[in-house]
């Protein structure tokens, strides 16, 4: 596996001129682990990224919030694959680190009032802070977390949200303070405020839209970061702990090193996203960051796909999209509570009940989760009309 | 010396609750080696199933309360069969998310049934007082201890003398081998999740007694079993005891002196130091104090 050391033979460069039209034959390492191996995804992927830059001019402002919670939603969700799904290091306490996100870049970019303080500081200082406090506190708390394997680490991560919990209550001059709660950072650039209602060159840009596209980038660029990484020395190395911790160690990967910055690079991540989530949501109070958030980002890499980077953006897109459409649904099944009548079970209460119901069955069913699914779609035909 | 002795006591009352849901996870994890992040959800519908036939169904308080036991321990059964028998022999990891899977699907509906109320189970016990050693202390409290440790000794005898405790026993040493044994290991998989849904159901009588009456959110207080299993040991029910007592007793203590001695810390401390516990116990002994120690092989 030290292919990436070795330069590729001359003859692996002309390939794509050589071998035109046979674009699954790899003759090299690096060739086959590129991050688009091939036609289909490169163009797909641009295809991409070019429709969903378009979408804002098309949907309504509602739709472009709720896309921009998706990239949000996506970024803590990589940063969750990457140490879970990668390292198979189960985390609870994402929702502890994308709080103190939040926090950090409340403080350095939000407004002070009477009761919180604020630095008002421009986008380009607050965001990178608000990843790499996280970062820090979880490069700090990892060597802990490290000693422990497993359940109990699940176990001793769950215990991190609740202290976490206890220190947003109690920090009033960062946090606001229970029930009250904070507005969250102005995403201002160049005095730029991204999260404002523009008109440039004539052309009305609704108050969502900047916000949605440097979400959009933000997200490209994370996950192509995430994606590099992955199929990196480190990535690999994080692999092996997942698949047995003492093997690899006994393989010469340094077992303490790789989990805490498996921590690390998660918390920065999840850092960004809390960063992010305060100005989409506006006002946050401690009681945002609780259990169930965690069980959302868990949720997000179970159902989108382990150890996908693609499959974290498919989770996130589903458990963002899915509430909306169980509302829509409602109005259609008869047991559902609408506004007019109780029903059976509320919209609400019928959205967590089908998460559950969604985590179980994809668990017994398909563990590799909607992007299992996409593959085994993707291979029947490919091999179409053989079966196998 | 009064208040000290008081705090104790509400300390060992709390600590036995907290004893008889870690037991509920020992159960499930020794048999099936699975975390059950489920229970919390199995406690509140066990308050308010007991709730339910103390008010609706008009039984008296000692009868409802067994008759709750059986009908979670029925819930839980059915949640394994359904549920967890897929995942045997997948990763515990997988198996856990899936008790997560549970908890998502189970707490909604405690929240429907309960919506905004606040539950009593209709308890003889309410806020009574009674004497002892010149203290006044709640009654509750020591019907809370009696319980639990009736409870646990109970299972404790059922796992160590009967045929089926031996099963399930043989069953928690080496799946495999009980089971070229001749023992029924999905029986025995099924009997752990029910006896942990009869355990969870008298939990949350307990936690719904005193006068104080439950909310659905209330089911998070059975997350502080997971202090306690850490303290006493993923696998052992002596350990619970031990660990539920040492942690409802420092929440106590916290709960009374802290105000007082550590204002700094912030209002209602007293909630996060089974977790502060837990940390440490962890950084020092990370198999608990009784529990045994994993093998790994690679």
């Amino acid at each position: 596996m030290s292919t990436t050391t070795s330069t590729p033979p001359p003859a692996a460069r002309s390939r794509r001129s050589t071998l035109r039209g046979r674009p699954e034959l790899y003759t090299d390492y690096a060739a086959d682990q590129a991050m688009l191996n091939t036609r289909a995804k490169r163009w797909s992927v641009i295809l991409l990224i070019l429709v969903m830059l378009a979408v804002p001019f098309f949907v309504s402002r509602d739709m472009q919030g709720l896309l921009t919670l998706v990239f949000i939603y996506a970024i803590g969700g990589i940063g969750m694959n990457l140490v879970t799904g990668f390292a198979g290091q189960v985390s609870l306490g994402h929702a502890f680190f994308l709080g103190l996100g939040a926090y950090t870049g409340a403080y350095f970019g939000g407004t002070p009032t009477a009761s919180v303080q604020g630095l008002e500081l421009e986008m380009w200082i607050w965001l990178p802070m608000a990843g790499i406090v996280p970062m820090l506190v979880g490069l700090a708390v990892a060597p802990l977390a490290a000693r422990v394997r497993g359940l109990y680490l699940a176990i001793l991560t769950l215990g991190l949200v609740f202290i976490g919990e206890h220190i947003w209550k109690e920090a009033r001059s960062f946090t606001g303070g229970p029930g009250i709660g904070r507005r969250g950072a102005e995403p201002v650039i160049g005095g730029f405020n991204l999260y404002q209602r523009h008109t440039i060159f004539g052309i009305d840009f609704a108050r969502e839209t900047f916000f949605y596209i440097a979400c959009l980038v933000l997200l490209v660029v994370l996950a192509i970061a995430a994606r590099n990484l992955a199929r990196s020395r480190m990535g690999r190395a994080f692999a092996a702990v997942r698949d047995r911790d003492i093997a690899a160690e006994i393989m010469g990967v340094p077992l303490m090193r790789t989990k805490v910055l498996a921590f690390g690079i998660s918390s920065f991540y999840a850092g960004i996203a809390g960063g992010l989530l305060t100005v989409a949501l506006g006002q946050v109070t401690g009681e945002n960051w609780n259990l169930l958030l965690s069980v959302d980002f868990l949720a997000i890499i179970l159902i989108g796909g382990i150890a996908t980077i693609s499959g974290s953006i498919i989770g996130a897109a589903f458990i963002i999209l899915l509430p909306r459409g169980v509302e829509r649904l409602a109005d259609h099944v008869p047991f559902v509570g609408t506004a007019a009548s109780p029903g059976l079970l509320s919209v609400f209460q019928l959205q967590l009940v089908l998460f559950g119901a969604l985590i179980i069955a994809v668990l017994i069913f398909e563990p590799r989760g909607i992007y299992g699914l996409w593959l085994r779609i993707r291979n029947y035909w490919k091999a179409w009309p053989f079966s196998y | 010396m009064d208040i000290l002795f008081a705090t104790l006591f509400r300390g060992l009352g709390t600590g036995s609750t907290y004893a008889l849901l870690a037991v509920g996870f020992v159960v499930v994890y020794k048999a099936t080696d699975v975390v059950n992040f489920a229970h919390p959800a199995l406690m509140i519908l066990g308050t308010y199933t007991t709730s339910w036939f103390v008010f609706n169904a008009g039984f008296p308080f000692w009868v409802a309360v067994p008759t709750a036991m059986i009908v979670m321990g029925l819930v839980a059964a059915l949640c394994e069969r359904v549920a967890l028998r897929p995942m045997v022999g997948e990763q515990p990891f997988a198996a856990a998310m899936v008790t997560i899977g549970l908890f998502i699907v189970l707490f909604p509906l405690a929240f429907r049934l309960i919506g905004t109320n606040v539950i009593t189970v209709g308890d003889p016990w309410g806020l009574e007082r009674f004497t002892m050693f010149g203290v006044r202390l709640f009654q509750v409290d020591l019907a809370k201890i009696i319980i639990s440790l009736v409870a646990i000794a109970a299972l404790a005898l059922f796992l160590k003398r009967s045929r089926f405790g031996l099963a399930m026993r043989a069953t928690a040493l080496d799946q495999e081998v009980a089971l070229s044994q001749g023992v029924n290991v999905g029986r025995v998989f099924g009997m752990s999740w029910a006896i942990a849904g009869g355990f969870a159901a008298l939990a949350g009588v307990l936690v719904g007694t005193g006068g104080g009456g439950v909310e659905a959110i209330t089911a998070l207080v059975a997350l502080k079993a997971l202090p306690v299993i850490i303290l006493g040991g993923l696998d052992s029910i002596e350990g619970t005891i031990y660990g539920g007592l040492i942690i409802g007793v420092a929440e106590s203590l916290t709960r009374t002196y802290q105000p007082a001695f550590f204002p700094w810390m912030g209002a209602n401390f007293d909630v996060v130091v089974p977790y502060l516990i837990m940390v440490l116990v962890l950084m020092i002994r990370p198999y608990g104090f009784f529990g045994t120690k994993e093998v790994q092989r690679v």
